[in-house]
């Protein structure tokens, strides 16, 4: 039972962390096509990585 | 889900949503009021005054731009008046030419034909006297002896002496 | 600027009070509390993220063994099944197993894992099944002065001090001085970069009261349990759910007719979609937005909370495989870099709090004056004046 909920873990994790690692390469990527957007870029990337990370937690808690 | 369940703690729940109502409830009242109130009164007023400092700059624009037109339109007049008088002069030069020149052409004319006429009448003159001179001169031939060579010469000479050209 | 001073000599005064107050020593057969094998720093850990009844700030083992706990005892409320009891939390006398047992208004209760049980009728100690639970005893309902409450009390004290000192001075000048300096331009912060773009030029005066108070309450209790007085407020489950729970009530008050229909009969979709629609959307909002929110606090915070303590506890773990200097070495650097990432966390979710809270407050009362284009799925297609309207 503790194995499956720690592999459910790592999934959730990795997933995460490819969404994440999306989010974050896109608006490296936006900064770099228009630094003077660089703000905006980063607030929106700030809260969409939150909300990834809510769902996240959500899956991790929900499974504990 | 379980541990979450666990952990949770209805009292503290309850005790946290009193105070955080009332944590909401002063602040409003006692600092974000005030607070947000007048820092809205500072950003108007420097609203304000930036639009005063725009309408005077654009004030001040307009009126350079006055100064500049009419200054433009004072300039623009003198060098007409002075275009005007320039041509008033050009135009008094060439007519007052023209003038000396229709009168120097006229009085050359007078001239001219006063010196034809003259001409004509001392041709005349020269001609009646040639005439005249002639007559004498074959009265006198007629008149004394032309016995020699010498005396007609002479009589020539003196005649030709006595003969006034003026 | 009198006024501030004088409230620090306060709080230091108060400060000065509990270190004072360390009379309250306790002599255990066990030497307990002593931190050094890999299962108690886990305990301790563990210990830690939870709410604790008293005020604990250092144990030590005195010179004749005895283990010495300083701090200073709350006051503990009780709602029983016999009425309200209330005593100080010292007559627990540390213990957190379940063995002390205190009488009052004729319950008896004892203090389990961080939490009090009442123990049932005619028990007089507590059983435990084979995974630890007590079998003959049941939680009650709790509204004792915990650290937590402390916390949150301090916090809300500082808050209103410092912010109303703030608004006084506005009465005098217009640009305030010394502290107010400081606190000026993160109230414009949480106001331009937080409240305004967010819920847009319309609405966002009447929120940003809630805004603000949130933001500053989540951001100095997160930064309160960076200190070594072991506050760990926005990572107890019941405050971050409370927190989320006024957001989801603020935003469902102040939702519009478009709000709800968006919710209960999207426009534009075919008609046998809707109810399965509805009910997303009603899941959306009542449960998943809310439960994100209180989620991502807790956890996070949690989370910095056990790594750090864990860094710290590299001393322990790691001192016979790296020697006493290279573990507490290692323990130092590695800590301290996670400390200063969290001074980060801690504003950082401070900011996504409120902003989540203020997107989905702006999504209540946005007005739709424009149509949207809906896909062949049903969804709806955000065109560029939303995504805009969300996230400039």
């Amino acid at each position: 039972m503790v194995t499956y909920n720690l592999i459910g873990a790592g999934l959730i994790v990795i997933g995460a962390g490819l969404g994440l690692g999306q989010i974050g390469g896109k608006a490296m990527e936006g900064i770099a096509r228009q630094p003077e957007a660089a703000g905006k870029i980063q607030t929106a990337m700030i809260i969409v990585a939150a909300l990834l990370e809510g769902l996240a937690f959500g899956a991790l808690f929900l499974g504990k | 889900m379980e541990v979450l369940l666990n952990d949770f703690s209805p009292g503290l729940f309850i005790v946290q949503t009193i105070l955080l109502l009332g944590l909401i409830f002063l602040m409003v009242k006692f600092a974000w009021k005030p607070i947000l109130n007048s820092l809205n009164e500072r950003e108007a007023g420097i609203e304000e005054a930036l639009a005063a400092a725009d309408k005077a700059r654009t004030d001040m624009q307009n009126l350079q731009a006055d100064n500049e037109k009419m200054l433009q339109e004072a300039r623009a007049e003198r060098e007409g008046m002075l275009k005007e008088a320039r041509e008033i002069k050009e135009k008094m030069i060439a007519d007052s030419k023209e003038q000396a020149k229709i009168e120097g052409d006229k009085m050359l004319k007078q001239a001219q034909s006063a010196i034809e006429s003259e001409k004509k009448a001392a041709v005349a003159d020269i001609k009646s006297q040639v005439a005249e001179l002639s007559v004498a001169i074959a009265e006198k031939v007629l008149k004394e002896d032309l016995s020699s060579n010498d005396k007609q010469l002479k009589l020539v000479d003196s005649m030709l002496s006595d003969i006034k050209l003026n | 600027m009198m006024q501030v001073s004088n409230t620090i000599k306060t709080l230091l005064q108060l400060l000065i009070l509990c270190f004072s107050l360390q009379s309250f020593a306790v002599s255990d057969t066990v030497p307990e509390g002593a931190v050094s094998s890999k299962e108690q720093v886990d305990e301790y850990i563990l210990h830690h993220l939870k709410d604790s009844h008293d005020f604990h700030l250092f144990s030590y083992t005195a010179d004749s063994g005895e283990r010495k706990h300083v701090g200073f005892p709350l006051p503990v409320i009780l709602w029983s099944s016999n009425g309200l009891a209330t005593f100080m939390s010292s007559e627990f006398h540390h213990d957190d197993n379940g063995r002390v047992i205190v009488e009052k208004n004729g319950s008896k209760f004892v203090k389990l894992h961080s939490k009090i049980y009442e123990l049932d009728a005619g028990a007089s100690s507590v059983n435990f099944d084979e995974e630890h639970h007590a079998t003959n005893a049941h939680k009650v309902l709790d509204f004792s002065i915990t650290k937590s409450v402390v916390g949150v009390l301090l916090v809300g004290l500082l808050m209103l001090l410092a912010f109303s000192s703030l608004a006084k001075q506005y009465g005098k000048k217009k640009i305030p001085t010394g502290f107010g300096r400081v606190l000026e331009p993160l109230v414009l912060y949480v106001r331009d970069e937080i409240a305004r773009p967010n819920i847009g030029e319309k609405h966002y005066r009447k929120f940003t009261g809630y805004l603000l108070t949130v933001f500053f309450f989540i951001w100095v209790l997160n930064l309160l349990g960076l200190t070594p007085f072991g506050f760990n407020v926005t990572g107890q489950i019941a405050v971050t759910a409370c927190l989320a729970i006024f957001t989801l009530i603020i935003y469902t008050v102040s939702g519009n007719k478009d709000y709800w229909m968006h919710i209960l009969w999207m426009p534009g979709v075919p008609v046998f979609v809707k109810p399965i629609l509805a009910i997303i959307e009603l899941a959306g909002a009542f449960i998943i937005k809310p439960f994100s929110l209180l989620v991502r606090l807790f956890a996070n915070i949690s989370a910095g909370h056990i790594v750090v303590m864990s860094l710290i506890a590299i001393m322990f773990t790691l001192k016979e495989s790296l020697g006493v200097a290279g573990a507490t070495g290692l323990s130092l650097v590695l800590s301290f870099f996670i400390t200063l990432i969290e001074v980060l966390v801690a504003f950082l979710q401070a900011y996504i709090f409120t902003a989540l809270s203020a997107l989905f407050i702006g999504m209540a009362v946005a007005e739709h004056d424009h149509d949207h284009e809906h896909d062949d799925s049903g969804h709806e297609v955000a065109d560029t004046e939303d995504v805009r309207a969300d996230f400039i």
